[in-house]
């Protein structure tokens, strides 16, 4: 089955991550600007971190046939710093001009502060005025309900097409605005804070597929880059089919990241990819008598 | 010996996912009953879960609520 990894922190993990998605049918994986687990002071470090993301990633990928995409974005954590980020944000249209740049992500919030609403707003605001997909951070554990509520009032004040735009890390208690509100969903599967594979195929079986994405989100921390796959077996043990699975695991990323134009992947049917494995091999053509 | 502190530290987060799984797990049985159009209740096993709970969830003079799950789980001695 062919999967793609649509948040995927992989300047924080190793080649091997990438050898062990490639055997387990990852063909794609996109990467989200996230937080390096300091407080960085100098606008030059995020970009040469978008370039490292940006240019030096995709070759990494590129060793085990994985097309590697990429985001950019002030995380909410270093939005406390507004002049910083104002002077990153400057050079964000720079990197939408990359053929592998998908976005602005992942903006969002994470204490939900001032500081952090008001680049936030700034961040969807450059997004749509270039006509970005938008990636949103929902804050973690105990700060994730008024954060996504906080994120949506926002959005609603914003000229936004709402299909274009992904609000990631939803779990039971706040899928159900986000869907209601007409935005993409996505549920991040982590082994202890946010969710379970388990739990994602629960959602999954309660609201149905659309507009849904799967994501396991390796990063520096505690983290499995292949809950992604333990899910995937998790929605076949519960008797869902090849095709379905291929839908969610597949073919949805697609439909979203899709709208942007650079994200070419196929949607993929299995009876049209079984049919191309069955199909005869064309047969080579004779050799010259004088060749034999 | 940790503090009761440095316990919550080190084990809050993963008691609180645990818990969760926990939830989601009965969740999706009652879900499983509703749906379930051959009258299938599921076995005692279920009744086992929820006696566990009550277990988790009182005040114990001796901590010894592990041993008490594992007996309530046990088969006859």
């Amino acid at each position: 089955m062919q999967i793609i990894q649509p948040h995927y922190h992989a300047i924080a993990r190793t080649a091997q991550d990438y050898e062990r998605m490639a055997m387990s049918g990852v063909v794609a994986v996109c990467e989200p600007a996230f937080w390096a687990g300091f407080d960085r002071k100098y606008p030059e470090t995020f970009i040469d971190y978008f370039r490292q993301i940006g240019e030096f990633e995709p070759t990494r990928a590129a060793d085990y046939g994985i097309r590697h995409f990429f985001w950019v974005a002030v995380n909410p954590k270093e939005a406390e710093n507004p002049e910083l980020s104002r002077e990153v944000l400057k050079k964000f249209p720079d990197f939408f001009e990359m053929p592998n740049c998908l976005g602005v992500g992942e903006t969002g919030l994470h204490k939900s502060t001032a500081n952090e609403a008001m680049i936030f707003e700034e961040q969807v605001s450059l997004a749509v005025e270039h006509d970005q997909l938008i990636l949103i951070h929902t804050p973690h554990l105990e700060d994730k309900t008024h954060g996504t509520r906080r994120i949506l009032e926002i959005l609603e004040g914003l000229p936004v097409d709402r299909n274009r735009v992904w609000i990631d890390h939803a779990e039971e208690h706040t899928i159900r605005p986000i869907l209601d509100a007409g935005y993409w969903s996505g549920f991040t599967l982590y082994p202890i804070t946010k969710c379970s594979p388990k739990r994602a195929v629960d959602m999954l079986e309660l609201y149905g597929r659309e507009r849904i994405l799967v994501n396991s989100s390796a990063d520096w921390g505690p983290s499995d880059p292949f809950t992604l796959q333990e899910c995937v077996c998790e929605y076949r043990r519960r008797g869902n089919s090849l095709q379905d699975a291929m839908e969610i695991f597949y073919n949805n990323p697609v439909r979203f990241l899709g709208q942007n134009p650079k994200f070419d992947l196929p949607l993929l049917k299995v009876e049209e990819m079984r049919e191309e494995a069955e199909a005869p091999a064309e047969q080579p053509a004779e050799e010259p008598a004088d060749r034999a | 010996m940790l503090t009761p502190s440095k316990v919550l530290d080190l084990y809050f987060l993963e008691a609180r996912c645990m818990l969760i799984e926990v939830a989601a797990t009965l969740d999706r049985f009652d879900r499983a009953v509703d749906s379930d159009t051959n009258g299938d209740g599921g076995d005692d096993r279920i009744e086992k879960l929820y006696e566990s709970l009550q277990v988790l969830s009182s005040k114990s003079e001796t901590p010894d609520r592990s041993e008490q799950l594992l007996k309530l789980f046990s088969g006859p001695a």
